[in-house]
């Protein structure tokens, strides 16, 4: 009984301080909400430009997860079997696979121009036969995939790593190829983490704006996505940015809380 | 007796001439420190209006200047410096453009700024001009990164400010279009109501206005009104 006591008496200490974190995160998306020129949204909604940025957002980020899907659950089986590694080589793979997360995204945009640009590394090669990426689509959906798709490995990795072996090592035993143990055992038995990072991952390449506007360019209609076209419109009109910045917010939030109540009953 | 940090917002194409402004201001002015921030005028105007501590505003264009005469927050602003456009293609100009007429071309990849910003205003305007329909593959958030993009190679060409060009250095090219003259860019500067350092804020103005100073915006490449 007596164990209790200090940690009750420290609760509203926590309680105020987790609070005043929240009110943080909250209160600017309030004041985005309130600031908000509601009488005119109706009319802003169907605004040319505004449709087709959330066309663009909406196709670019459902590309740029599958892709991830594809490749990501690879890797975060390939992480996940890196602790069996040497020390380094692990890190190294790790540190690779965070770097995009806490790099500045246009940091990461100035490097795939310099890999993938008319006069990149592997770009000029490209140019030969004739592929061009910056300023298309496709640029914005490998810049947001960069930017994304480490949110989906990491979640991946932790669903395999507390995910129970046995029923790998059973199939195994039971003479199933390694690539059907992939496919039947090892992709069903973490299919909730992979929902939940290709949701993660979703909802940043949705948000995506540095690697985007720096590698792709800003063109309406191939290259300007709802962040890149929210931020040009503050410069001339911030009505619609913030129409914009409404309809961003709008579809992450829809798109986290359904998402994660269909796929994740238990955390819901 | 001037002191303090003065905080200098500029637009994007007055980046090198006003970091040399500032180091020789404060060369001369021991006790004085000047902070200075670049970005395409309109969003730098955009942060004035939204209450940033601001002692200096440098434009790229009287409309955006303007806004912020009209929000209250400037009196009086004077146009010191002028500039005008200029076809930027990368150093070989690999694509052989030759003149406004080669914007048009659908096969290159053209960079323009957005025409919510100076450059991409007086950029329509210089297109209207001559009677091109351009063709462009991106329109960027301020002439920097338009001129970027084509000293990486990445585009064929682009309209920037001549100032742009010289900055460059080799890496890019300036090609002369005759129509420019008639689409010219004022700069005006002011200082603004609710600057924390009013004092050391028009010291750098006066500053701006100097001969000396005159002579590195010449350099530069900008023009006297």
């Amino acid at each position: 009984m007596q164990a209790s006591r200090p940690r009750e008496r420290r609760q509203p200490v926590i309680l105020a301080l987790g609070v005043i974190g929240l009110a943080l995160l909250v209160l600017p998306l309030l004041g985005l909400i309130l600031r908000a020129p509601w009488g005119q949204l109706g009319e802003l909604f169907v605004r040319q430009e505004v449709l087709q940025a959330l066309g663009l957002s909406l196709l670019t980020a459902t590309l740029s997860t599958g892709l991830s899907l594809i490749l990501g659950i690879p890797l975060a089986v390939l992480l996940s079997h890196s602790v069996h590694w040497k020390v380094l080589p692990r890190r190294l793979l790790r540190a690779a696979i965070t770097i995009p997360l806490v790099l500045p995204p246009v940091v990461g945009g100035i490097a795939l121009l310099l890999l993938l640009g008319r006069r990149g590394i592997l770009g000029q090669w490209l140019t030969q036969v004739g592929i061009t990426i910056p300023f298309t689509t496709g640029a914005v959906v490998l810049a947001q995939t960069f930017v994304a798709m480490p949110f989906l490995v990491f979640a991946v990795e932790g669903a395999l790593r507390s995910a129970d072996r046995r029923s790998e090592l059973a199939a195994a035993s039971l003479g199933a190829s390694p690539w059907q143990i992939f496919r039947l055992v090892t992709v069903p038995l973490t299919a909730p983490g992979i929902a939940a990072g290709a949701v993660l991952c979703f909802a940043r390449a949705l948000g995506e704006f540095g690697a985007t506007i720096t590698f792709a360019g800003s063109f309406p209609g191939v290259t300007r996505t709802l962040p890149i076209a929210s931020y040009l419109a503050m410069n001339s009109d911030p009505d619609t940015a913030i129409a914009l910045a409404l309809v961003l917010l709008a579809v992450s939030l829809g798109v986290l809380l359904a998402l994660r109540d269909r796929w994740l009953p238990g955390t819901a | 007796m001037t002191s303090g940090t003065v905080t200098v917002l500029a637009a994007a194409s007055l980046t090198d001439v006003i970091d040399v402004l500032a180091e020789r201001f404060e060369d001369a002015n021991a006790d004085v420190d000047v902070v200075a921030s670049y970005g395409g005028s309109s969003a730098l105007a955009e942060q004035i209006v939204s209450g940033a501590p601001v002692d200096v505003f440098f434009s790229a264009n009287e409309a955006t200047m303007q806004s912020v005469v009209d929000a209250g927050l400037a009196a009086d602003p004077e146009v010191l410096v002028t500039n005008t456009l200029q076809i930027a293609v990368p150093a070989g100009n690999p694509a052989g453009i030759t003149g406004l007429a080669d914007f048009a071309r659908p096969e290159l990849t053209i960079a323009l700024c957005d025409t919510a910003v100076p450059c991409g205003a007086a950029a329509q305007s210089l297109l209207d001009l001559a009677g091109v329909q351009a063709q462009p593959d991106t329109l960027e958030e301020d002439v920097r990164a338009a001129l970027t993009k084509v000293s990486l190679g990445e585009a064929d060409a682009a309209l920037v400010y001549v100032t742009d060009v010289v900055a460059a250095g080799s890496a890019v090219e300036g090609i002369d279009v005759p129509e420019a003259q008639q689409v010219i860019n004022n700069y005006p500067v002011a200082l603004l109501a609710e600057a924390p350092n009013p004092d050391a804020g028009q010291a750098f103005i006066d500053y701006l206005r100097s001969d000396e100073a005159r002579q590195v915006f010449e350099h530069a490449g900008f023009a006297a009104p």
